[in-house]
């Protein structure tokens, strides 16, 4: 640093990092601006993925933008669709049964830890550590299973519905989750093992992009990125949806607001995960098995047994997925911590059977809206670690 | 929840439009000329300690007049709980808001996508230009009068 500021001054370089670049962790483009190896500017370019889901939404009915809302974060596709569901159901004034809420905290829980294992296999791999990619990638297999086994589809289940559920679990599920999350803590170990206490691991992130209190404030920063520097807010705790308020668990927090300190709180909050999917399981096998729909006749649709044998069933089913349903007029905003931070929903409803707008409001976007701010004046290295930590997702910033 | 009311029904008579409560979410319909006042006015109250912007959502309300408006959704950590804040803008034609990004800096990438989406414009924006469609794009894809395809 000193060295550099002694020699004579010579021109700066623009230096294109991405869009196609495994670093970038989709087609993202950082356009930055070099002093020697030193940047001076940071230049996010994106919009590669951008889809128009927010417009796609005003052209069809709320079950039919169902699809569109797994694909935002890809990586943890129940999530959205659980924040879109809550959203609509607090726009119809519905509850769904206790069972469909626990099932529904269950997998939203199971894809957190296996979106915080995409995050830490990748992180790794970006900053030189092969090994922990293929143990992460081991067990968000078996979650990709589980999901599988729901739903018949792996990363995009759609298992959550407008009013409830698709289907209730399938036989011989909830024994293969109990296995998975006694068994994860000692899984766990593996990866804290390979990193936590690793000199090149502790060099390249410890005081790598510090932000204080103040400025993840500003920033708009939230989820594991606020708690990384000590903000000790969690809206599963604080703003309780879906009965989070009946689950015991902690919220892990950093001291320094660096890369290592928000690599501590996610993988911290994988054990927390597995915590809770235990204790869903205890309190679905308490409910009764089929009650997984809310009963309000606008909104669920009756059993396929029904459809199949009566006219007034079909009739019924023909009119919610033709014609839609209908919420009052009024608005909403929803959100809810999605593995990457807040994911919020801002839904206005003209009393048609389409949304009038839907504003998504992606954790992503708003994490790499801080870039510029975290890369000036660090080297080049640095910025794949800031990239890396942000855990973003470019379909969820594009939209 | 009525702290955020009643500091912008005292500091601010004249911007209060309307209060909306729905579903249990308060909304609060200012004028747009001192939006930046209100939300700094929001921010820095001991009591309401509104630090974080959770996001704006640009509107499109065609056919009606004022077409434009703009939503902002706010949070208190303090409080842990949210405002929303509602204004409607006077110019259809080139519509103009103020930035609130002195305010809060994450309103940056905010505005830009609304600057892109829907084409209104924010005054004291430090660097307004499109963010998710290409530099060179015509038109602006959010707007109810944008076809959604046939590009």
């Amino acid at each position: 640093m000193n060295q550099t500021q002694t020699m004579p001054r010579t021109e700066t370089m623009q230096l294109n990092v991405g869009p196609s670049h495994p670093s970038t962790h989709g087609v993202l483009r950082v356009l930055v601006e070099l002093d020697g190896e030193l940047i001076i500017k940071a230049d996010p370019d994106i919009g590669y993925l951008h889809r128009g889901i927010e417009k796609m939404c005003e052209y069809r009915t709320y079950h039919k933008c169902m699809p569109l809302m797994n694909r935002l974060d890809y990586l943890a596709g129940e999530v959205n669709n659980f924040g879109f569901c809550l959203a609509v159901e607090k726009l119809l004034g519905v509850e769904v049964p206790k069972r469909a809420q626990y099932i529904r905290v269950m997998l939203v829980e199971l894809t957190r830890i296996a979106s915080h294992l995409f995050w830490l296999g990748t992180h790794g791999h970006d900053l030189g550590a092969m090994t922990p990619l293929f143990y992460a990638f081991r067990e968000r297999e078996q979650i990709m299973d589980l999901c599988e086994m729901v739903s018949g589809a792996r990363m995009f289940p759609l298992y959550c519905r407008i009013g409830g559920l698709a289907a209730d679990l399938p036989e011989g599920f909830l024994p293969l989750v109990t296995n998975f999350a006694q068994a994860f803590p000692k899984r766990w170990q593996d990866y804290d093992n390979l990193l936590t206490q690793n000199v090149i691991w502790k060099e390249r992130t410890i005081g790598v992009g510090v932000m204080s209190r103040d400025e993840v404030l500003d920033w708009g920063w939230s989820g594991p990125m606020a708690r990384g520097s000590g903000i000790d807010w969690d809206l599963r705790r604080d703003n309780p949806y879906s009965s989070y308020e009946e689950f015991e668990f902690e919220v892990p927090l950093g001291k320094n607001g660096d890369t290592y300190d928000r690599y501590l709180v996610r993988m911290r909050e994988m054990l927390q995960s597995a915590r809770i999917v235990r204790q869903a399981v205890a309190k679905i096998q308490q409910t009764e098995p089929g009650t997984i729909k809310c009963a309000d006749p606008r909104v669920s649709l009756p059993p396929k047994e029904r459809v199949y044998n009566e006219i007034e069933a079909l009739i019924h089913h023909f009119l919610i997925i033709q014609d839609g349903i209908r919420p009052p007029v009024g608005e909403v905003y929803q959100c809810i911590e999605a593995p990457k931070g807040e994911m919020g929903f801002y839904i206005v409803s003209d009393g048609g059977p389409q949304p009038f707008r839907v504003k998504v409001r992606g954790p992503s976007f708003i994490n790499l809206s801080a870039c510029d701010k975290l890369a000036r004046g660090r080297l080049l290295a640095d910025l794949i670690a800031l990239i890396g930590t942000m855990d973003i997702v470019l379909a969820d910033v594009d939209r | 929840m009525s702290a955020a009311v009643n500091l912008l029904q005292a500091k601010f008579p004249d911007e209060v439009l309307e209060v909306v409560e729905f579903r249990g979410q308060t909304t609060i319909v200012v004028q747009p000329e001192r939006l930046v006042d209100i939300c700094r006015a929001l921010r820095d109250d001991p009591e309401t300690s509104f630090r974080y912007l959770s996001m704006i959502a640009g509107m499109d309300y065609l056919p009606q007049s004022p077409r434009f408006g703009l939503v902002y959704n706010l949070y208190s950590h303090q409080n842990h709980n949210r405002v929303t804040l509602k204004t409607r803008l006077a110019d259809d034609a080139a519509p103009l808001a103020d930035s609130v990004t002195p305010v809060w800096s994450t309103a940056n990438w905010h505005e830009r996508e609304i600057y892109d989406m829907m084409g209104i414009r924010f005054q004291g924006h430090p660097d307004l230009r499109r963010i998710l469609m290409p530099s060179d794009w015509v038109g602006h894809p959010q707007r109810k009068d944008y076809p959604l395809k046939g590009m």
